[in-house]
């Protein structure tokens, strides 16, 4: 079978400006969190999130920013950096693939269109507003800017889009249709309404007097999950055509197990059956036994049911060789990036396995005693060196379980 | 009512703001589509801007009319 590396990646996140910068303060154990004193938010039960490090106006051109939902334009931002990092290659584009993945899409100019439709009329609505809000227009804009002739496509699938884009992705190459495909997601969706409606759904913590200690999975006294935004963005190629280019290959992805809950739109399994499933599958996928994996990056949002579910799946599925893994929750630095989570989460495993250091989670003051799994909590954790194999999870609303086996180069 | 260099230079600042167009660079004589490269939504959105900044209506039957930067003036000068 087709192995898959990574070489290359990209990022903006509420950490970092760009992928280097991510992993160095998540490392260090910093969190992206604020108090949104903007006065659109002064009247919302929920006044914290995690915004971008970097504004996306700062980095583009105006007249290029100005075409793009602010979802677009940290996906080209991540990809543009992606691509410098995998060395800009001259490559046959009919074998150059997209797959750029949002939960929401273009939330923002949806909504500031509704205004001037409501507030100006019908022919002052933006000619570009379909462009801008359609959920595929990242994938779109990163597709043409690459010249990507292989095929561009969006996977919606709410906080498991971004790593159903990298198993999306990775499935291209292996069923022949492209040689390297730029695979992540997107999320830009700080604003009133999705504010409103999470915390409508109790979903979010409502700290807000102290926002950095509002994502705190696995803690006792975590209370819903902190907004984040971001994009990031993974170059994935066949491992016969990285070598002969004389790519760095950071790491491979080895397999992806999917399953759904039929159970609840928004709620998750109380006991994780479909988290479990789908963790299994991916092992299965990526010819490993279970006493393989040794790192977990967790969903873990944050939230008093969901933690626990994926914690309980996680044993049901390794049993007592869970006793050997570390878990991490990345979400306690960057927020929850939604459709973007799985990508910026597959990007930290790809680093931890790279570097071989587990980033700590930040704000487990006190461990929840249902958790019998292995936080790292205090400080990066040094791995061992041979072969190392890492699962990343992620679980979206509509009942998505999705978990990549990524493996050390 | 604004005179033709009064409209010359307010379209050459939306054409700038929307395309990115040197403001130097929307002369009478220049095609939005072939030398401004201009695509039919930006196209559009010059329109609205138009219409906002000079107080004027411009019907959509009329849009394909404005091939130049000079049938963009003169349309609005004399609207």
């Amino acid at each position: 079978m087709t192995s898959i590396v990574v070489t290359g990646l990209g990022a903006i996140t509420p950490i970092g400006g760009d992928a280097a910068a991510t992993w160095a303060a998540m490392l260090a154990g910093t969190s992206g969190a604020a108090v949104l004193n903007e006065t659109w938010a002064a009247d919302l039960p929920v006044r914290i999130a995690a915004p971008a490090a970097v504004d996306p106006s700062d980095v583009l051109d105006r007249v290029e920013a100005r075409r793009m939902d602010r979802c677009g334009q940290f996906a080209l931002i991540a990809a543009r950096e992606a691509w410098a990092h995998t060395g800009s290659p001259d490559v046959d584009k009919t074998r150059l693939g997209v797959v750029v993945a949002s939960g929401i899409g273009g939330l923002i100019t949806t909504l500031s269109a509704y205004d001037t439709l409501r507030d100006k009329g019908p022919r002052r609505v933006s000619p570009l507003a379909i462009p801008m809000l359609m959920p595929n227009s990242a994938a779109g804009y990163v597709g043409i800017e690459l010249g990507a002739r292989a095929g561009v496509h969006t996977p919606v699938s709410a906080c498991a889009s971004g790593t159903e884009a990298i198993a999306y992705g990775t499935d291209m190459i292996r069923t022949g249709r492209a040689d390297i495909v730029l695979a992540g997601g997107t999320e830009a969706a700080i604003h009133a309404l999705p504010l409103a409606a999470f915390a409508a759904m109790k979903a979010l913590s409502s700290r807000n007097d102290d926002p950095s200690a509002a994502s705190r999975p696995w803690d006792v006294d975590r209370d819903g999950f902190l907004l984040g935004e971001g994009a990031a963005i993974l170059v994935l190629e066949s491992a016969e055509h990285a070598a002969g280019r004389g790519a760095t290959a950071y790491a491979e992805i080895l397999g992806a197990g999917m399953s759904s809950d039929a159970h609840h739109i928004a709620q998750p399994d109380p006991v994780g059956t479909g988290a479990a499933t789908a963790m299994r599958l991916a092992v299965e996928n990526a010819g490993l036994g279970l006493g393989d994996i040794a790192h977990v990056n967790a969903h873990a949002t944050s939230t008093p049911l969901g933690d626990i579910g994926e914690a309980q799946a996680i044993r049901t599925v390794f049993g007592s060789t869970a006793d050997d893994m570390c878990l991490t929750g990345s979400k306690s630095m960057i927020g929850h990036l939604l459709g973007a989570a799985g990508a910026v989460e597959a990007l930290a495993v790809v680093l931890t396995l790279h570097e071989r250091l587990v980033p700590p989670t930040i704000n487990v003051d006190n461990l929840d005693p249902a958790i019998d799994l292995d936080i790292v909590t205090d400080g990066p954790r040094k791995l061992p060196g041979g072969d190392l194999a890492a699962l990343n999870n992620s679980f979206g609303f509509g009942g998505h379980n999705i978990a990549l086996v990524i493996r050390s180069t | 009512m604004a005179s033709e260099q009064e409209v010359q230079d307010g379209l050459a600042d939306i054409v700038n703001e929307i395309a990115g167009v040197p403001q130097e660079d929307v002369t009478p004589g220049k095609s939005f589509t072939d030398d401004l490269d201009i695509d039919s939504l930006s196209m559009v959105e010059i329109v609205q801007a138009c219409e906002d900044k000079f107080g004027v209506s411009i019907p959509d039957d009329q849009v394909k009319n404005l091939k130049t930067v000079g049938d963009a003036i003169s349309y609005i000068a004399n609207a």
